[in-house]
């Protein structure tokens, strides 16, 4: 055979085993970290896994500046159990991207010079108690709408990893919520505190479902590998029916004039959303980029010689078995 | 980042409760086993997930490869024998 007949024979065997696999996922079937995959689908799921897992751990941020200060210890407790969380979800979903072949120090890196992104909405400052009250409802309830789909996508480490997040991510939304409920039923102040969040939260939080489908590029391919269930804009119109009546429920007004109910389509219909804004913090100049990134740099660094020491230790502690059994 | 200081990869098994087996149910970075029981601890059993936990080390595995499942797994599937609906019993047996 010719050196051109065996690369047509490659090829061919290749677009089978293509053909095949796309086959195993339109039956429903997992995939699993051993199986053969095109190349194209490890790395769409590297980026997004890993973008998701970095989402978590970048989120934390926002949270943590407000635990000192919760006004309560039962606050307090449930706040620091949602920022746990938040870095057990973290690390469940690196775990699951390592599976594909990528090492947890690359992706980090990846994170830590600005070449994986995490969502954008991190990138808004936590400026008083009742953005813990905003960020639970509106940003944890947009990521549920997000992750619930994701349960039954086709990658089974990732898939795994998913219902766990889950099942966990339910009481992060309700104690996000309860705040708002108790802020908006207290004094004036407090209930103009809740009303004031929920006016800085809720574009954002819009946002955060990512592009509208004319300007999403990888929907179509997301949805054949079941990465994707939903649209973006079929999620946010979602969101939005399910948030609006909570928000009436509590007395809060959600800040958009051309918000209203559509008898015809069941759904409300909604203002413009300023999509300029999202794409300059997506870019790196939303309000809060560069101190995030500072913050997780900076920890990671301040940690190395811990990690050294940790493995120093371990070192020593193994020669001395060894030593000992000799 | 100098990769030899790398934590080790470890593989997690976590028993729910007694009378159930052990199952994996993730992995984690740890510099020694007790490290890696104690993270174990922290990121897969929040919640009263487990009553036991081992961890092992994921070099330490060795796993079959989906490539050769044919000679693996299917010499079992022409053994019908195998499988109590194979025999023929009377009617009037009705359990067995």
């Amino acid at each position: 055979m010719s050196e051109d007949q065996i690369k047509n024979l490659r090829a061919e065997e290749s677009l089978s085993l293509e053909a095949q696999f796309e086959a195993r996922i339109a039956r429903d079937e997992k995939i699993e970290p051993k199986d053969w995959m095109p190349e194209k689908y490890r790395q769409t799921h590297i980026r997004q896994m890993s973008q998701h897992a970095h989402s978590e751990i970048v989120g934390m941020l926002p949270e943590g500046n407000w635990i000192t200060r919760a006004p309560s210890l039962r606050r307090k407790v449930a706040l620091l159990a949602k920022v746990q969380d938040e870095a057990g979800h973290g690390l469940y979903l690196y775990s699951a991207t390592e599976t594909l072949g990528i090492s947890r120090d690359e992706m980090y890196e990846q994170l830590h010079t600005g070449k994986a992104k995490y969502s954008s909405i991190f990138n808004y400052p936590t400026l008083t108690w009742a953005d813990m009250g905003a960020i639970g409802w509106l940003v944890d309830g947009a990521a549920i709408i997000n992750q619930v789909p994701l349960c039954n996508t086709s990658y089974g480490p990732y898939a795994r990893a998913m219902i766990r997040v889950c099942k966990e991510e339910s009481f992060h939304q309700r104690q996000g919520y309860e705040i708002m409920i108790k802020l908006a039923n207290g004094t004036p102040e407090q209930k103009e505190m809740a009303q004031d969040a929920l006016n800085r939260w809720w574009w954002p939080s819009l946002m955060m479902l990512g592009p509208t489908d004319d300007k999403s590029v990888h929907t179509a391919q997301s949805m054949k590998w079941k990465l994707k269930r939903k649209t973006n804009d079929e999620l946010r119109q979602q969101f939005i029916d399910q948030t609006v009546p909570q928000a009436d429920l509590i007395g809060l007004t959600i800040p958009d004039p051309d918000l209203k109910w559509n008898e015809e389509r069941g759904s409300y219909d909604f203002g413009e959303i300023d999509w300029d804004e999202f794409w300059q913090v997506v870019k790196g100049h939303g309000p809060m980029n560069k101190a995030r990134m500072n913050a997780r740099v900076g920890a990671w660094e301040r940690g190395e010689w811990v990690r050294d020491a940790a493995m120093a230790h371990a070192k020593k502690k193994n020669n001395r078995k060894q030593k000992q059994a000799v | 980042m100098s990769n030899k200081k790398n934590w080790p990869l470890w593989e997690v098994f976590v028993r729910s409760k007694n009378g159930l087996e052990h199952r994996h149910c993730g992995s984690l970075h740890a510099s020694d086993a007790e490290m890696a029981l104690e993270n174990a601890r922290d990121v897969y059993t929040r919640r009263n997930e487990g009553v036991s936990i081992w961890v092992v080390e994921s070099k330490h595995i060795t796993a079959s490869n989906p490539e050769n499942n044919g000679e693996l797994f299917e010499p079992a599937q022409d053994k019908v024998y195998r499988h109590p609906t194979f025999y023929d019993l009377p009617d009037e047996v009705k359990h067995m």
